[in-house]
């Protein structure tokens, strides 16, 4: 086995395992934690298809900032209680019927798939490329995602704000 | 395994290559913790440590070291054992981890991918995250509040971190911190003045105030120390720890100011290129100036921290939200007109 190939059979039992504590875990901040190696195996396995930019994305954005937020609001919301803050199990036959459904599915597409095996070659630069795309080609759905963030943010300002000011006025 | 395998991971070069980093984080946090309480000691007017070891208490780091590892590894009843053992090890990998993209000479970078300075964004950003599991899984309020600070903290000066870093990329054009530091070389500016950007464009040296003071917070150094302010949270989020665990958050803390005063130096003051141009340039003084500037930079911190009191909570959110984002968004823009026009 080459070197390449261990690596991807590591990181993919990371990622499965840890996605598996994340699910089955009953202690929600262990849950995010193990959500954590998950979004890094997956960061890793990034890499190992040659998408070192979105890697790297991977990581800001999920690992260093949703996650971040994620953990924030649970230690925030549970006030200091957070060691018994646990979650329970409902509803479990019907998610179980439709979890296996869903798998059931996914493996069926997955070896109907006709899947286009391209050579890995040499690895060239992706960065300059995905730029110029950004840039160029797709501009106009990268402004409209630029906007629609903005909007967002707004609202989530103006949300935020308007709740406090109501406080305010009670008080 | 089979033989290929153990011919890939037993390659003496390639261990070298890996390892070269970290013998130079090690030497450099025992002489780091040294000279930070020789700095202390001669800015408050006594002397510091001078017994160890002979001369000026050379040997103090490593006989506190020799004590730390001899310590018992304490863990709280109540602690998440798993997340409480494990943070101070995810801390120094994910600092060790952004080493990998620092060009220490003209002869050696660990990887030289294309991504290169958006990869050690990334990267410490897990830092952040370790953080908040040594503090939450410690299972003390000090420890909580230390690690809640740091977190706010972090991501709200990651904002104009990236920012500034943002306005040096505009002008090199590149993320590959290789060839940031190729394009500083000579020196032409003025006729002698070396090529580095903080003296190219006027903005750039606005950009550098704003990186420092928010690489500073990014390392939890004085005057933005909250997330383990002594006189109010025991030690923030380290309060549980001792022995070689502790010792671990104070390698990855150290290591953490060198590489954002390394990159501090890539970015700014030409990395390992020599200030007097071909003069004692090549491989080997490359690696001395380019340790000698980020050295520079981490004696500044340690200056900082010994003449400058602590901020407020608000205050600090104040400073970061309100005066650098703005300004360095205003900045980036200038610098890329800047960029357009000359």
């Amino acid at each position: 086995m080459e070197l390449t190939t261990i690596l991807f059979y590591l990181f993919a039992i990371v990622t499965i395992s840890a996605a598996a504590v994340m699910v089955f875990s009953k202690n929600i901040v262990h849950s995010a934690f193990a959500l954590m190696f998950t979004l890094i195996g997956v960061a890793a396995l990034y890499v190992l298809l040659y998408a070192d930019f979105i890697a790297a994305t991977q990581l800001l954005v999920y690992v260093g900032g949703i996650l971040i937020l994620i953990l924030f609001g649970v230690m925030l919301t549970t006030q200091g209680r957070t060691f018994s803050f646990k979650t329970s199990t409902v509803n479990l036959t019907p998610a179980s019927i439709l979890s296996v459904a869903a798998a059931l599915l996914l493996i069926y597409a997955f070896v109907q798939t006709d899947w286009k095996i391209t050579d890995s070659g040499v690895r060239d630069e992706t960065v300059h490329e995905l730029g110029m795309m950004l840039m160029g080609e797709y501009v106009l759905p990268f402004i409209a995602v630029g906007v629609l963030l903005l909007i967002a943010i707004i609202g989530a300002i103006l949300m935020s704000t308007r709740l406090s000011a109501n406080n305010d006025g009670e008080v | 395994m089979n033989s290929l395998f153990l011919t890939n991971i037993l390659n003496l070069p390639l261990l070298v290559h890996l390892a070269l980093p970290l013998t130079i984080i090690l030497v450099y946090a025992l002489v780091a913790i040294w000279g930070e309480r020789k700095v202390a000691g001669f800015i408050q007017d006594r002397l510091g440590p001078m017994r160890v070891g002979g001369w000026h208490g050379w040997a103090q780091s490593i006989a506190d070291l020799l004590k730390l590892i001899q310590k018992e590894d304490i863990v709280p009843t109540n602690a998440s054992r798993f997340l409480f053992k494990f943070a101070p090890f995810m801390m120094f990998a994910a600092s060790y981890a952004a080493f990998a993209v620092i060009p220490f000479s003209s002869g050696y970078i660990g990887s030289n991918i294309n991504i290169g300075v958006f990869y050690l964004l990334a990267v410490t950003s897990v830092l952040t995250l370790s953080i908040i599991m040594a503090a939450w899984a410690s299972n003390n309020k000090w420890s909580l509040l230390g690690g809640m600070r740091s977190a706010a903290q972090m991501v709200s000066y990651e904002v104009p971190t990236i920012a500034t870093v943002l306005t040096v990329i505009v002008v090199a054009g590149s993320l590959n911190l290789m060839t940031v530091t190729e394009m500083q070389s000579g020196n032409d500016i003025l006729g002698f003045l070396p090529n580095w950007f903080i003296f190219q464009n006027p903005f750039l040296i606005v950009a550098f105030v704003i990186f420092f003071i928010s690489i500073l917070a990014e390392s939890h150094r004085v005057p933005f120390d909250l997330p383990e302010s002594e006189s109010e949270l025991v030690a923030g989020y380290q309060t549980e720890y001792s022995g070689m665990r502790w010792a671990m958050f104070m390698l990855a803390e150290y290591a953490d100011m060198l590489l954002l005063s390394l990159l501090g130096a890539v970015l700014f003051f030409g990395g390992w290129n020599s200030p007097f141009g071909d003069f004692m340039g090549g491989p080997v003084w490359g690696f001395f100036w380019f340790m000698l500037k980020g050295l520079l930079l981490v004696f500044v911190m340690m200056w900082i921290r010994w003449t400058l009191p602590r901020y407020r909570v608000d205050q600090l959110m104040h400073i970061c939200w309100s005066v650098l984002i703005p300004l360095s968004f205003i900045n980036l823009v200038l610098v890329a007109l800047w960029e357009l026009i000359f």
